[in-house]
């Protein structure tokens, strides 16, 4: 089908800047008129920037040795490759734009046709629950950890923010905060902290009061800020995340204050003849955590379906007009939040109980922003997206760690997180597996239609189309 | 009784006041138009009447019930649909699933009223799949109508439905108002097109600075030479 909105291109200026008064001489950065030659510039200087910033480090005697070492030349020909191979691939997509964008539909439409009816995808589903409950209890220690603390914690994590930001478009950058709600409940309800709880808990019965704790949370947090919109949102959330995260290092005779907390006990069970303890083990710590992966897909998935995800799909698409048409905006607003909230902090309490330790450091800015990258990666408002976003993210750097590649070191994990962030916008916007409403979004604003994001959504009226 | 009346309506938007002693009533069956320049407050007192906007004082009554600090999705549920300024349908959604949204607060069959909607604006009907954002300024105008009218509502509120459109679109949807209004439900429309306005409606209202100047049958405003100078510009003239 041609689409009868597509832009045509602008031929380029041939007009020398010399021959023009100075005032209306080309910017030195536009002194190249050539796209693709100004593109390949521009991807030259990020090859240079790359070595520098994964090359060796400088001493303190010899500051620029580090600057040295990069720039020699194995290091820096690895990096120049990449980033003009980057040039190649936007070049080839810009000149063969169409063919290449209808061939990357037809990838992406690939698992759909793969799967054509209800009755296969069921299977599919059957079978990778049966690969996630048989697969892990082959793997070694080191990798069974990785899946608990690493893979399982961030795919929750990851879930539960999408129902945040994919569903009802809101912003939130403290998404961490609730995480350690959750974390400083577990730790408070089974002694841990300096101030003892009133009764002495069975350490299994603090999920669902740690999970109600984080609701809580969300929901005094949500009344009075989810009235604001798009960024005023995230700079509320941002700031309830560091207020968190410095009330626990200030606050030393309730969480103990910079050094962390005491030993926290390991969940337990004794409940009608049960007996069961998740020790050292991370294996049963893993299969806790599938349980409530399924559940928490089960239910949102339904939630995205119902009148629910429909009322959260209207107020991410235009507030004024969803509160005209009859829905409760801050009631869903909160709603949404709540849940995220919980989801938060029922991951918190997981990984309290699994490393028994953590201090207020655990919980930067960093990692909200990184379960946001998680989230956007995967395709915002997608299940599936961020489930495997959040897996493949969070299995890759360890992967890399244990099988080094280019000098990977872990602490550059957020210059490569970045690097991937740009490409994905750059590429695939909509995320790796995008939902269907998130690809029409996209669509539309690429046209200069409505808004695409789910950051600025309701905080601007859309723009009427201008079309006959 | 009024369907609609607002006594000494008074709203503020923090120490700015947006309307001073708004008077003004609708009576069931009527199309009555709010006319005004830019800023005069016109787009105020309909937030004011469908809950998005509270008064400092004075009242908002709708069949006698007080309604000034009612939450907007229960101002719907009492029957006042709003179509806001700026059409504002939801773009990535399908035409269907807008006028779903538009029946939001009512469960059951919703067949009847879409097919409703789609003999009022036929259009919508041949593009009922389509997102909406992919429509046209004046068959996003027609979405916007017909999404509040699925609501059934008593009132009807418009903010400015001619805004941007051509000529003859404002004009075919001008006379699909006329024939919402013969088919049972009040309307209150706001516009700038004062002659178009005042042709359709049975009465109207002049609002400037947030306050009532001028009031009366729209034949008699119509042909008011203050009228014809401040609201109707060069239309005057022909």
């Amino acid at each position: 089908m041609s689409d009868p909105l597509e832009l045509t291109e602008i031929p380029e200026r041939t007009v020398t800047s010399a021959a023009l008064p100075p005032d209306q001489r080309t910017p030195w950065h536009k002194v190249v008129h050539n796209d693709d030659v100004r593109r390949l510039f521009a991807c030259v200087i990020g090859g240079f920037v790359l070595a520098l910033m994964t090359g060796p480090e400088g001493d303190g005697i010899n500051m620029l040795s580090g600057v040295d070492g990069a720039l020699r030349f194995p290091h820096l020909g690895i990096c120049l490759a990449l980033t003009v191979g980057l040039w190649v691939l936007i070049t080839v997509r810009h000149r063969f734009g169409e063919r290449a964008r209808t061939a990357s539909a037809r990838v992406s439409a690939l698992p759909a046709r793969l799967l054509p009816n209800a009755k296969f995808r069921g299977l599919a589903l059957v079978a990778l629950l049966a690969l996630a409950i048989v697969y892990p209890a082959h793997l070694n220690g080191y990798w069974q950890s990785v899946l608990v603390q690493q893979v399982g914690i961030y795919v929750l994590l990851a879930i539960g923010l999408n129902v945040v930001v994919g569903y009802a478009g809101l912003l939130d950058l403290g998404y961490i905060a609730f995480f350690a709600i959750g974390a400083y409940s577990d730790a408070f309800w089974t002694g841990a902290l300096p101030i003892h709880p009133p009764a002495n808990l069975n350490p299994f019965w603090v999920i669902p009061i740690a999970i109600a704790t984080a609701m809580l949370a969300g929901v005094i947090l949500g009344v009075p800020t989810l009235r604001l919109r798009g960024d005023y949102l995230a700079i509320v959330t941002l700031g309830f995340g560091e207020i968190i995260q410095i009330v626990a290092i200030n606050l030393q005779g309730v969480t103990g204050g910079a050094i962390g907390t005491g030993t926290i006990r390991h969940f337990a069970l004794h409940v009608l003849g049960i007996n069961y303890v998740w020790g050292l083990d991370p294996l049963p710590y893993y299969y806790l955590l599938l349980v409530f992966v399924v559940l928490a897909l089960f239910a949102f998935h339904s939630l995205e379906h119902s009148r629910i995800g429909r009322a959260w799909a209207a107020i991410r698409e235009d507030e004024i007009a969803a509160e005209a048409s009859g829905i409760n905006v801050l009631k869903y607003k909160v709603m949404a939040f709540a849940i995220g909230a919980s989801t938060s902090g029922f991951a918190g309490t997981l990984v309290a109980s699994q490393i028994r330790f953590f201090e207020p450091g655990d919980f930067t800015v960093q990692l909200s922003i990184l379960i946001l990258v998680l989230v956007i990666f995967g395709g915002m408002g997608s299940l599936p997206g961020a489930v495997v976003g959040a897996a493949v993210l969070e299995w890759l750097p360890q992967y890399l760690h244990v099988h080094p590649l280019f000098g990977f070191q872990q602490q550059d994990l957020y210059i490569y997180f970045g690097a991937i962030l740009i490409l994905m916008m750059i590429f695939r916007p909509e995320g790796l597996i995008p939902s269907r409403r998130r690809r029409i979004e996209l669509g539309l604003a690429e046209h200069g239609i409505g808004t695409a994001d789910a950051m600025t959504a309701g905080a601007s009226p859309s723009e009427p189309a201008g079309l006959p | 009784m009024s369907l609609l009346q607002l006594v000494d309506l008074e709203v503020r938007y923090g120490a700015i006041p947006a309307l001073r002693g708004v008077n003004l009533s609708v009576e069931t069956g009527e199309i009555v138009t709010l006319l005004g320049a830019n800023g005069a407050g016109k787009t105020t007192t309909l937030r004011t009447i469908s809950g998005l906007q509270h008064p400092a004082s004075g009242r908002v009554l709708f069949e006698g019930r007080a309604i000034g600090d009612v939450a907007p999705h229960d101002v719907l549920a009492l029957g006042v649909g709003h179509v806001p300024e700026g059409r504002r349908i939801f773009p990535q959604m399908s035409v269907l699933e807008n006028l779903e949204m538009g029946a939001y607060r009512r469960r059951g069959n919703l067949r009847e009223d879409v097919e409703h909607v789609f003999s009022l604006f036929p259009v919508l009907g041949q593009r009922r799949r389509q997102e909406g954002g992919t429509l046209s300024g004046g068959e996003q105008q027609m979405l916007a109508i017909g999404r509040a009218l699925m609501s059934h509502p008593r009132l009807l509120l418009l903010d400015e439905p001619s805004m941007g459109l051509a000529p003859l679109v404002v004009k075919a949807i001008f006379e699909i108002i006329a024939r919402i209004r013969s088919q049972g439900t009040t309307i209150l429309l706001v516009e700038q097109n004062a002659t178009q306005a005042l042709q359709l409606a049975d009465r109207g209202y002049v609002l400037e600075n947030g306050e009532i100047v001028m009031s009366g049958a729209a034949t008699d405003l119509l042909g008011d030479p203050r009228i014809r100078a401040a609201y109707l510009g060069e239309t005057a003239a022909h």
